[in-house]
């Protein structure tokens, strides 16, 4: 890392704003040549929008982007490749019925023509992969190699294409422990000969293991620029997870003091034993009582997600037992699910949530539908009942019921889906990334909802990569890393502290 | 030391450093074209010991000389199959090329000098517009090319009603020609016009730039235009071919069947759709070469020789017997899906 | 439906204009001006088109002609609308025309035979022969769903495979001939009469009546609506997608043989080449421009309804206008082709800007 030389790339006061939620709010970024710098920060904290507006996928609001001392706007991933700057996607994107050499050398600049020449590509091919340390059969389909080595041909690729800046987008979630080793091997060497690295992941060790500055993001702001080294793992995961400004509205740990003992004792609604699926998650021990919210934490990729879609049927899972009501429960599909008073806010809401084109009405009694099922059919006049209640209810804006529910914002969006639930009349909610994307005051009543029913003996199960959130709207915590529960307490006994200590997987 | 912050993981991987594939006992890419030449043996076989006669050059090569015309439509459409579409008008474009190339050459005494590239420019323009449609305005493959079917058909009636017969004297000459082959057989001139197509396809589909756009394409449309690949032209051209092909299958039709008429070819797109599939293309796309095509064809020739030597048999049986081969593969295809995915 | 939200009014006129420009905004609203624009041409050019005289106590004229040489093809596009509600294709409905027909000629049998001056010795009873033939069609519609929902196929693909196939297979119910009805009893179903009108009209009339109440008087519609809009987000509130699927299929197959059975009554014959042939690009033509989208979630049964009287209509008004028929098929190839492009979502948006509308109107 050259001190006092110019950065290669300079992100300036870089704002981004999409409908409803403000993404990025003037957020900088140095990096300079042969170093690593990672970026990191949760879901919603506004990593993915930052490396869209590098490599011109969004146009930014305001600020500036500066390649080498030169202002850049690139206007597509394409333009933003020519420009030098190559990214690695998580999925790596790569077409991987082409073999090796072919993904390497296709559809770039400078190579047109009409015929190919197989041999020379393959000598170029298999060059550029030597200086990777990688020596493989580049005729062979890129889909017959794992995924560590797609993501190598990614690089090759990128390398072939003259890069100066890298972006590796999440590289390793898919990768076992040899396979990252490789790959921090070859980045390291491109780190010498001059690259600059953008590395983004939620993987504490790894950070420390690779970059060598860290910048921090959450909620569209940037909290920090730190050296690796003079960064401790608690307070980086503080700075990431960390506390916000206590706001007036619903604390669970305040309110419910006499309940929550006295949830205690009652029986569990759900409980799950060593449940597991292979590739999912393992034996997950988990007990809901009525009238007790349950926090599950844990960072990106420890499988909560997965976790509730076993609870709520749509997974079936390979090992371990469910009992819902007491009664050993099969679930095969989201109805079974719904009939035991079960429901679901998934993460998702634009593709698993809410179905777009149907109006607001129609969105919010579908689940109370399915429980009826087809015969008992909810009149029209029954049906603009039950909406105008919990549109009064949650606050929902909309000029009338009948709007399609895709022109909503992503908070009166998920206000319905909640709607949804509610009107079945749930004996448990499992609430995934409820208040993600979504302004402070919907948050707040959204949760205050929850928390209201939560007192009347609702069950509630609810995920969130917000660690405080966690903690202040839930009675216990269920702490999930590497797909495996790991820990869990009551949310009264628990202090951040701890549970980033958790979180972040060993001694300070 | 332990690094508890590595995910675990679902699929085992080999590792990277000096990264070899399993070692080759048969490469798994080769495994769909030999369970289709497996299938076409099985079935030649079969004939050859069910009747007498079955087993002779010459009835080999008849496989091909009765269908040329739908070799050729089936290597179009393999290219548009494998880039993820597909296309419904074959059929009735050659019999529109079989209906304008009739009426112009009896009816208005044109050269067929002339009319043939006239026809293949098109068929070629036709296919062109129709991948526009599907291309600029975003509108599914199927329904575009289900409406070029049957305007095709309705531009075949619109000339004529009935069948026009063709006498030209080039037209019956080359449909009357007979290329001397091994040991007292022959082939038709159709025969060498497909195969000329064939080794033409598989320049494109593996020697150019083009044929791997294809197949990109097929295999991830946004990767490929992330890639850099020119999908959109790519995607017209694709029709086009397939419509230049759809054309040149009819020119050949006309050759075997002197004759134009809106009724040909009837049905034609799923005999296509069904050589290509059974050929190794799996119908989602970026997988599938020309070569099994072919076979795909000879099998779909075997199947008609074996019910014409059967005698009884109506001819309706070989587009039943070819539905169902097309339905088994496409389970086979599912299931095989299934099996990966869970992997 | 989307009807666009109303304002208090203000005066009589004001609501009128208010009510027709909502009305201007309902889907059926193109499809039923484009029917009332080509009978009302066909009135210009033959003034006694709307005429209706009654004959031996049943009504003639051209309107009840042409509702009823259109019901085979409006009781399939009822069917095919569901279908396309869910982001599928049906195009083996001509097929299916062609085997239940088939059916129902084999089991009647083609022998003339006359006693006491009546052609009426069929093999089974009539009510058999019916139920056969419709439960055959019904089946067909359901190996459909079967491919579709539960295999996952393509619905293209699945449903090309009968279109072909299933030709093969009428022609092998019928040993490969043509064979006539000469069961007088049968010719009721596409030719009798019944209070003046024609018989068709009462079943355009049940099946109408039947599809209705379970798309809108039941959840069915919802169902539908929302597993083509969005079929994970529907399954995950619950919607049994997969069986949805499979019986909207079956019934579309169910559509098709009473369909089958109203054109084999009509012709007296069963032809496993030419029954129905091209009914299916009518049918998807009668849904596409009725009003519900190729790319599913919301339909309108009544829409295909006045979408298969247009076609009929068109077909009517180009015979009458001496132009060739074979024009006819160029002509809905084409409107098939601007419709399916008028709907794209390129179009939409270019004229959503245009209009500066806030709701699409579809």
């Amino acid at each position: 890392m050259a001190d006092g030389a110019l950065p290669i790339l300079e992100m300036k006061g870089i704002s981004k704003r999409f409908p409803g939620v403000q993404a990025l709010s003037g957020v900088d970024l140095r990096l300079f040549a042969g170093e690593v710098h990672a970026i990191m920060g949760q879901n919603g904290a506004g990593k993915s929008t930052l490396i869209k507006v590098l490599t011109g996928v969004h146009p930014a609001d305001t600020g500036h982007i500066l390649l080498e001392g030169a202002e850049i706007r690139p206007t597509s991933p394409l333009d933003a490749q020519r420009l030098g700057i190559s990214t690695v996607y998580q999925e790596v994107n790569l077409c991987t019925n082409l073999s090796v050499a072919e993904n390497i050398f296709i559809g770039r600049e400078g190579s047109h023509g009409f015929a190919i020449r197989w041999k020379e590509m393959r000598r170029k091919a298999a060059e550029q992969l030597a200086e990777l340390n990688l020596h493989i059969d580049v005729t062979a389909p890129l889909s017959s190699y794992s995924i560590a080595v797609q993501q190598m041909v990614a690089i090759a690729r990128s390398l072939s294409a003259k890069a100066r800046i890298l972006i590796l987008d999440e590289p390793t979630s898919s990768l076992a422990e040899e396979e990252v080793r490789l790959l921090f091997s070859v980045i390291r060497r491109l780190k010498s000969h001059g690259m600059g690295i953008l590395f983004i992941t939620h993987f504490i060790d790894q950070t420390f293991e690779i970059a060598d500055r860290i910048t921090v993001l959450r909620n569209g702001e940037r909290v920090g620029e730190f050296p690796t080294a003079a960064l401790s793992r608690i307070t980086l995961v503080t700075k990431m997870v960390g506390r916000e400004i206590a706001e007036a509205g619903a604390r669970r740990t305040q309110a419910a003091a006499a309940p929550g003992a006295a949830a205690q004792e009652a029986a569990p609604f759900l409980r799950a034993e060593g449940l597991g699926k292979k590739g999912s998650v393992h034996g997950v021990d988990l007990e809901v009582r009525p009238g007790e919210a349950l926090g599950l934490g844990g960072l990106l990729g420890s499988g909560r997600t997965e976790t509730a879609r076993l609870l709520f049927g749509i997974d079936r899972p390979d090992e371990g037992a469910l009992h819902v009501a007491g009664v050993e429960t099969d679930l095969s599909r989201p109805l079974d699910a719904i009939q035991r008073g079960i429901g679901f806010c998934p993460e998702d809401r634009k593709l698993e949530g809410i179905v777009g084109e149907l109006s607001l009405r129609e969105n919010i009694i579908l689940a109370l539908q399915s429980k009826l099922g087809i015969f008992r059919n909810l009149s029209r006049r029954r049906q603009q009942e039950i909406s105008d209640e919990y549109i009064a209810k949650l606050g929902i804006v909309v000029p009338d019921a009948e709007m399609p529910v895709a022109k909503l914002s992503g908070g009166n969006q998920q206000k319905a889906l909640l709607a949804r639930w509610m009107a079945t009349d749930p004996r448990m909610l499992i609430l995934d990334e409820p208040t993600r994307g979504i302004d402070v005051a919907a948050k707040a009543e959204i949760m205050g909802q929850v928390l209201d029913l939560c007192d009347r003996g609702m069950a509630v199960l609810f995920i969130s990569s917000e660690m405080e959130e966690v903690l202040r709207y839930s009675d216990r915590v269920a702490v999930m890393r590497d797909r495996r529960k790991v820990a869990e307490m009551a949310s009264g006994d628990a202090d951040e502290h701890t549970v980033f200590q958790i979180i972040a997987g060993g001694q300070a | 030391m332990r690094n508890p912050a590595a995910p675990s993981l679902a699929a085992p991987a080999s590792a990277a450093g000096g990264a070899r594939r399993a070692p080759r006992r048969l490469d798994p890419r080769h495994l769909p074209l030999v369970v289709t030449i497996a299938l076409f043996l099985l079935m030649f076989g079969a004939g050859s010991v069910a009747f007498d006669g079955f087993f002779s050059l010459q009835v080999f090569l008849n496989l091909f000389v009765d269908n040329a015309f739908l070799a050729i439509t089936a290597i179009g459409m393999t290219f548009v199959i494998v880039s993820g579409g597909i296309d419904l008008s074959v059929g009735s474009v050659i019999a529109l090329t079989t209906m304008v190339s009739a009426a112009l050459v009896e009816q208005h005494g044109w050269s067929p000098a002339v009319v043939i590239p006239l026809v293949l420019c098109l068929g070629a323009v036709f296919g062109f517009t129709m991948g526009v449609v599907i291309q600029y305005f975003e509108i599914q493959a199927f329904i575009v090319t289900l409406a070029g079917m049957f305007l095709a058909r309705g531009l075949c009636y619109l000339i004529s009603i009935n069948s026009i017969t063709i006498s030209d004297p080039f037209y019956t000459h080359v449909s009357m020609l007979r290329i001397p082959f091994l040991f007292d057989t022959s082939i038709s001139f159709n025969v060498v016009i497909a195969l000329v197509v064939l080794a033409a396809a598989v320049y494109l589909a593996h020697y150019t730039r083009f044929g791997r756009t294809v197949y990109a394409i097929g295999g991830s449309e946004q990767s490929a235009l992330l890639m850099g690949l020119p999908v959109p032209r790519t995607k017209v051209l694709i029709y086009t071919l397939s419509g230049f092909c759809s054309a040149l299958a009819g020119v050949v039709f006309t050759f075997y069947m002197l004759s134009g008429y809106g009724l040909h070819a009837g049905g034609m797109e799923m005999d296509a759709i069904s050589a290509t599939v059974i050929g190794g293309t799996l119908l989602t796309g970026g997988s599938g070469n020309v070569v099994g095509t072919m076979f795909g064809v000879l099998i779909y020739g075997t199947i008609q020789t074996l019910i014409m030597f059967q005698g009884e048999l109506s001819s309706w049986w070989t587009k039943i017997v070819m539905g169902l081969l097309l339905l088994l593969f496409c389970l086979l295809q599912k299931a095989f899906e299934r099996r990966s995915a869970r992997a | 439906m989307n009807a666009g939200a109303g304002r208090p009014a203000e005066g009589g006129v004001a609501a009128a204009a208010q009510a027709m420009r909502a009305f201007t905004r309902r889907r059926i609203f193109w499809p039923l001006a484009t029917l009332v624009l080509l009978l009302l041409f066909n009135l210009i050019s033959n003034p006694h088109f709307f005429s209706i005289t009654i004959r031996d106590g049943h009504l003639y004229g051209s309107l009840v002609d042409i509702l009823n040489r259109a019901a085979p093809l409006m009781i399939i596009s009822m069917g095919l609308t569901l279908v396309i509600a869910t982001h599928g294709i049906d195009v083996s409905v001509g097929a299916v025309v062609a085997i239940s027909a088939a059916v129902a000629a084999t089991l009647i049998g083609g022998q003339l035979v006359i006693s006491g001056g009546m052609q009426d010795v069929s093999r089974y009873p009539l009510p058999l022969v019916i139920l056969a033939a419709l439960a055959v069609a019904a089946l067909c519609g359901m190996w459909n769903g079967l491919l579709v929902s539960y295999v996952g196929m393509q619905p293209i693909i699945a449903t090309l495979i009968l279109m072909v196939t299933g030709r093969g297979v009428a022609q092998l119910i019928t040993s490969g001939q043509i064979i006539t009805i000469y069961y007088s009893p049968f010719y009721f179903v596409g030719n009798g009469w019944v209070l003046g009108l024609p018989f068709s009209f009462f079943l355009v009339g049940a099946v109408l009546a039947a599809v209705l109440v379970l798309a809108r008087r039941t959840a069915l519609g919802l169902f539908i609506e929302a597993v083509g809009v969005n079929p994970v987000a529907s399954r995950f509130a619950g919607v049994r997608a997969r069986s949805i699927t499979f019986w909207v299929y079956a019934l579309c197959g169910f559509c098709a043989g009473i369909a089958g059975l109203i054109v084999s009554s009509n012709v007296k014959s069963a032809d496993g080449n030419n029954a129905g042939l091209l009914f299916e690009l009518d049918a998807i033509l009668a849904v596409v421009l009725g009003g519900t989208s190729l790319a599913g979630g919301r339909f309108s049964v009544v829409g295909s309804l006045v979408g298969a009287l247009v076609i009929q209509a068109l077909t009517t008004t180009i015979y009458a206008a001496g132009v060739p028929p074979e024009v006819t098929l160029v002509v809905k190839a084409l409107v098939v082709f601007a419709v399916s492009i008028l709907q794209s979502d390129r179009v939409r948006n270019r004229l959503g800007a245009l209009v500066g509308n806030e709701e699409v109107a579809r």
